[in-house]
């Protein structure tokens, strides 16, 4: 008994010792160790067996399971080891192919990103956004924002007329040429003091490398009773800062709108040649004046008050400021863009760039 | 307006130079658009000289020989081409070294092989004149060698000015100069009107008679009659003048008219007074039909809104915008009636729009000249008729006026001007900046009295007015910077809806999706690119009366036409794999006085899906479900509930669309386009579009998302699969299941479609993972047994769906 216990053990340690795979070594463990294996057999036989061999079998019997058992993890780990550094190696890829990229994202247009910085930072001035018709009547855009009746910009060779009955009040319908309606329309619907922005599209009949007969504006219309002109270039220096960097400067010049008195224009120190000296050989940009010119504002004019006065604005009693820039004149300026058209192009290459 | 820097010196001279004063003026509220140079860049080289001979050339017969005196030891020899050149003259000649205005350094030449040291000039050759004639010939009592430039205006720096519309007062050039004098404290000469040598005589003129029959249309008429008029040349200093301020010099009469205009303001008119019928003048309305020949050759149809004067023949000048040919000074005139007056601005302003014409003079009237200006431009033109025509003048003025220009006077409040700026201006800087500008002041018990002057009458009418006045002059640009205090108690920010429109778009954008923007306007044939039939919505047109081109004649219907515009642009240029999106307003007529304007986002997939890899070098291309991916992922970025149907709308593949619904309302469209309108952008494969109103899906958005806790009680997942005709769509049976399961059924969604022989033909297999959910307690399977029957029952009886496997 002893002996052919022995001889189990020599001959499954051979094995064990010469399989190659975790399956081969599987194998071996259920010939050996297994429910129907030789071993495992003695042990459950040895109840049957003479008391004196009973202990000696039993032990040695047991001896060889244990054995058999440590050796078939030890080998098995052995392998494993081996298996997956195979497998690792078949895994093996060139890196330096192309990535498999994740969908890539799309860009906002320029005119999008440049109208939403420029909200946000009236945001945080304190305005509020509003937004108005394309469509308008005359009087919202003319006629209520203190323009002459001979005002050129009212003439056919200048702003879009629609072909539709004019209103009993509000006139003829036009494509509005400029932001500045929604002063009016917002006025009506709130009383003083009102801050608001009001960015969108505008219309002129204009065509060259400097208009488009659509382009975007940003107006602005801050009126309490303590408004002044310092207020305006305060704002508008924060704007500037905002938009161009904290080292710009602003300057106002006086220039004329129907809609504000005062009226300025505001110019923001060019960022170019922010280091240097103006020099029209160096700076392209403001070609060595060191100001660009930026947008148009003012106080509000009395008659603009005097329209809404039903509304609760008086004249007397209110005042304010109003200004209106253009959405692509800034964003040229800040990202060098050479011709308005590009932005209407919308050519995929131009708009990558941007957004 | 072209402002000669030496013809300002007249009445100003500030001490600093062209650029300099370009700049304070551009400060003060004038804007210089650009310095030029008039004539030419300088004066050295160029001298008087004396013809002492002029032979005619050996080899050329249109050239001479001339020898000339420059004042040298010695007089040299000149080559001449012009035919009036002869011995004895008093010539400008130009020496080798002068600059010419075109910047040609003259040389010493060899003309047909005789050597000339310089050029005898022409006026035009230094923009002294037109130069039809040939040389100039000078004075001969100006010595040789005397430098040109001190008899002749031949180098001169001009501003070109950009005169704001409310500054008619400015568009002369003693009113430029009182702004100079203002702006830099230089002194001012007293206007060139100031004395008038006319004054002295009373009465009206003889032999002429002058009727305003439309006072309000000429608020004042003035006349004065000169005799003996001879109709020549101007001397070269008025020419050098006019053409320097960008006017072509005529004859003596009409340049002292523009000359008188320039520097004054207003406008002037000369009549041949022999060549007015009857010696009689009407200024009247214009009668429908009637027609005069202008000036400038044209003959213009008049209407009723226009003002003219007639005489017995009928219309003889346009009144305020251009005289007539038939009464026009010309070079046998003798008699010369001198008219100014002043006009309705907006008649003129009418009136030139109209007809097409913009004068000088219609520029200046449309804006409302004041009447004083009237004898102002008399007082200048009749000096220079006497001095430059040999006119006599007749005793008397005509002067024919409805009403004087009332003065007016307007408080300035020292508070006022301290309040509206935010900083503080004295009173006494205040009154010293208004009296520079011609305004008078008078000390009042908060601030001051001012009077204001004739010429600025038209635009200064209110306080608000002076204080710009006040603050332009002092320098807006030395205000401080100071922030408003916010006192409307809200804080800015963007309103809900902006804030979802902003979300919807980058939604879009990070699904990879081009943001474009397109043109607002269209081609009046899209509807039928998109084949919309009679009456479609897409016909609802917003047409402009005056386009730029057919092109862009009518307003966009739908924002799918600049979408497909801008893909066949890219496509065109080697893009044809395209995903954009646009965000903007659409416009249709509507039946309301304004039309409806809706903000639409539409987007646009075409080519692949995404980009070829190594890995997959041919990913899908983008089709009906791409489309409906995009607008699942913005309603869902809004968290809008939304439902699908199928759908058929003209310009999409009648199989492969759907509209996308909040409850009743249809927020918008999806699908593949129509391939015979895909065809007239010039695409043949598949363009994928999805097609929102903005405001619809945001207002179907929830203002504020409320919580629900789907985290205390798990749900329980089945999965169903049912076996339908193939003609009931996916989205019935899970609205069926929805129904049929009640509260209990948390979602439900298709995740499997199969069609074969083991459901049979014409049959459609379903498969639906189904989530059951309670809020207040963890569902068993004997809670849900019941709920599954149900479902099962309602597809069967009102779908005849079965149940598979």
């Amino acid at each position: 008994m002893i002996d052919r216990i022995g001889q189990i053990r020599a001959e499954a340690e051979a094995a064990i010792g010469a399989a190659v795979t975790t399956a081969s070594l599987e194998e071996l463990r259920v010939r050996y160790l297994g429910r129907k294996a030789e071993l495992p057999n003695l042990l459950r036989g040895v109840a049957d067996l003479d008391p004196q061999e009973r202990g000696a079998v039993g032990r040695a019997a047991n001896e060889t399971r244990q054995a058999l058992e440590g050796l078939i993890t030890s080998r098995g780990a052995e392998l494993e080891l081996g298996e997956l550094r195979e497998r690792l190696a078949a895994d093996r890829v060139d890196v330096t192919l192309p990535a498999t990229p994740p969908q890539p994202v799309g860009r906002l247009h320029l005119l999008t990103a440049t109208r939403r910085e420029i909200e946000d930072v009236f945001c945080g001035l304190g305005f509020t956004v509003v937004e108005g018709p394309e469509v308008e009547f005359v009087r919202y855009n003319f006629d209520a924002l203190n323009h002459d009746p001979a005002h050129p910009a009212r003439a056919r060779s200048d702003t879009f007329y629609v072909d539709a009955p004019a209103h009993p009040d509000g006139g003829e319908v036009l494509l509005r040429t400029h932001t500045s309606p929604m002063q009016i329309r917002a006025m009506e619907l709130q009383p003083p003091p009102i801050s608001i922005i009001v960015p969108g599209r505008v219309y002129r009949r204009d065509s060259d490398a400097t208009h488009t007969p659509q382009f975007h504006q940003i107006e602005g219309l801050a009126v309490a009773e303590d408004v002044t002109l310092a207020d305006l270039k305060g704002t508008l220096l924060a704007f500037a800062k905002a938009i161009f960097g904290d080292e710009r400067e602003i300057r106002l010049r006086p220039h004329f709108f129907p809609f504000t008195e005062p009226s300025v224009e505001a110019d923001v120190s060019c960022f170019m040649c922010a280091d240097a000296a103006p020099d029209a050989d160096r700076c392209p940009l403001c070609k060595g004046t060191g100001w660009l010119e930026i947008l148009g504002s003012g106080m509000v004019d009395p008659n603009v008050l005097g329209a809404v006065r039903e509304h609760g604005y008086d004249p007397e009693k209110h005042q304010g400021f109003a200004f209106g820039l253009g959405v692509e004149r800034i964003a040229m300026l800040k990202h060098g863009v050479p011709d308005l058209r590009l932005f209407y192009d919308n050519d995929l290459r131009f708009l990558r760039q941007f957004g | 307006m072209k402002l000669p820097l030496s013809w300002l010196h007249d009445y100003v001279q500030p001490d600093i130079d062209a650029r300099e004063l370009a700049s304070r003026l551009a400060m003060t509220g004038t804007e210089v658009d650009r310095i030029t140079h008039h004539g030419v860049p300088a004066t050295d080289n160029f001298v008087v000289g004396k013809v002492l001979a002029a032979e005619q050339h050996p080899d050329a017969d249109r050239l001479r020989v001339c020898t000339v005196d420059i004042g040298d030891t010695e007089p040299r020899t000149i080559v001449c081409g012009a035919p009036n050149v002869a011995a004895g003259q008093t010539v400008a000649v130009a020496c080798p070294g002068a600059v010419m205005p075109d910047g040609t350094k003259l040389a010493k030449a060899k003309l047909r092989g005789v050597v000339s040291l310089g050029m005898i000039l022409a006026e035009n050759e230094i923009g002294l004149g037109p130069g039809q004639k040939g040389i100039m010939v000078l004075d001969d009592a100006i010595p040789a060698g005397t430098p040109l430039a001190d008899v002749l205006p031949i180098s001169d720096e001009v501003l070109e000015l950009e005169i704001t519309p409310n500054r008619p007062d400015c568009l002369g050039v003693y009113g430029v100069a009182r702004e100079v004098h203002a702006a830099t404290g230089a002194p001012l000469a007293p206007p060139p009107w100031k004395h008038d040598v006319g004054a002295d005589t009373t009465g009206s003129p003889p032999g002429i008679e002058v009727i305003v029959e439309a006072p309000d249309l000429c608020p004042r008429f003035t006349a004065r009659v000169f005799e003996d008029v001879t109709v020549g040349e101007s001397p070269a200093w008025l020419k050098g003048r006019l053409m320097a301020a960008g006017q072509r010099p005529i004859n003596n009469v009409v340049d002292i008219t523009n000359y008188a205009m320039l520097l004054t303001g207003h406008p002037l008119h000369a009549f041949d007074l022999d060549r007015i019928a009857g010696a009689r003048l009407v200024v009247r309305a214009a009668v429908a039909g009637e027609a005069m020949t202008t000036l400038d050759g044209q003959e213009r149809a008049l209407d009723e809104g226009m003002c003219l004067i007639a005489d017995a023949d009928g219309p003889t000048s346009l009144a305020g915008v251009m005289g007539g040919t038939r009464s026009e000074v010309e070079a046998g005139t003798t008699r010369v009636l001198l008219e100014v007056a002043t006009w309705h601005g907006p008649t003129i302003h009418r009136t030139s729009t109209r007809l097409g014409v913009r004068s000088e003079a219609s520029a200046r009237f449309e804006k409302g000249l004041p009447p004083e200006g009237c004898m102002e431009a008399q007082a200048v033109a009749t000096q220079l008729m006497l001095e430059l025509t040999g006119a006599r003048l007749l005793p008397g003025t005509l002067d024919i006026k409805t009403a004087n220009g009332a003065p007016m006077v307007i408080r300035l409040r020292d508070a006022r001007v301290t309040g509206l700026l935010g900083t503080d201006i004295p009173r006494a800087r205040s009154a010293e900046i208004l009296r520079a500008l011609g305004f008078t002041t008078t000390d009042a018990a908060d601030g001051l009295d001012v009077e204001v002057p004739s010429w600025r009458r038209g635009e200064v009418t209110r306080e608000a007015d002076l204080i710009e006045e006040v603050a332009r002059i002092d320098g807006v640009d030395r205000l401080p910077a100071t922030l408003p205090v916010n006192r409307t108690g809200l804080p800015g920010r963007l309103a809900h809806a902006q804030q979802l429109r902003r979300r919807a778009e980058d939604t879009l954008a990070g699904l990879g999706l081009h943001e474009i923007v397109g043109w607002s306007f269209a081609a009046p044939d899209l509807p039928d690119r998109l084949l919309a039939p009679a009456g479609d919505v897409l016909r609802d047109l917003v047409v402009l009366e005056n386009p730029m081109s057919a092109e862009q004649s009518v307003m966009r219907s739908t924002i799918v036409g600049s979408l497909l515009d801008t893909a066949a642009f890219n496509r065109d240029r080697g893009h044809p794999d395209l995903a954009l999106f646009e965000s903007g307003a659409v416009y249709r007529r509507g039946t309301a006085a304004l039309p409806d304007e809706h903000h639409a986002l539409g987007a646009l997939l075409t080519g692949t899906v995404r980009p070829a890899t190594w890995a997959e070098p041919e990913p899908p291309q983008a089709d009906v479900f791409a489309a409906k991916g995009i607008a699942e992922a913005v309603l869902g970025a809004l968290r809008v509930p939304f439902t699908v149907r199928a759908v058929e709308r003209c310009f999409l593949h009648p199989g492969r669309s759907g509209e996308l619904l909040s409850g009743d309302v249809v927020l918008g469209l999806f699908g593949e386009l129509h391939p015979e309108a895909a065809a007239n952008w010039g695409f043949d494969e598949p363009v994928a579009v999805l097609l929102l109103d903005l405001g619809k899906a945001i207002s179907a958005a929830p203002e504020v998302h409320a919580y629900t806790d789907l985290t205390t009680f798990p749900g329980m997942r089945q999965d169903l699969a049912v076996i339908v005709d193939e003609s009931v769509p996916a989205e019935q049976v899970a609205m069926v299941v929805r129904r049929a399961g009640g509260a209990l059924v948390a979602h439900a969604e298709v995740f499997d479609v199969y069609r074969g022989e083991q459901v049979g033909a014409g049959r459609t297999s379903l498969a639906l993972h189904l989530e059951f959910r309670a809020a207040d307690r963890t569902l068993t399977d004997e809670d849900v047994a019941p709920v599954r029957e149900r479902i099962v029952a309602a597809l069967r009886d009102e779908l005849g769906g079965e149940l598979r496997g």
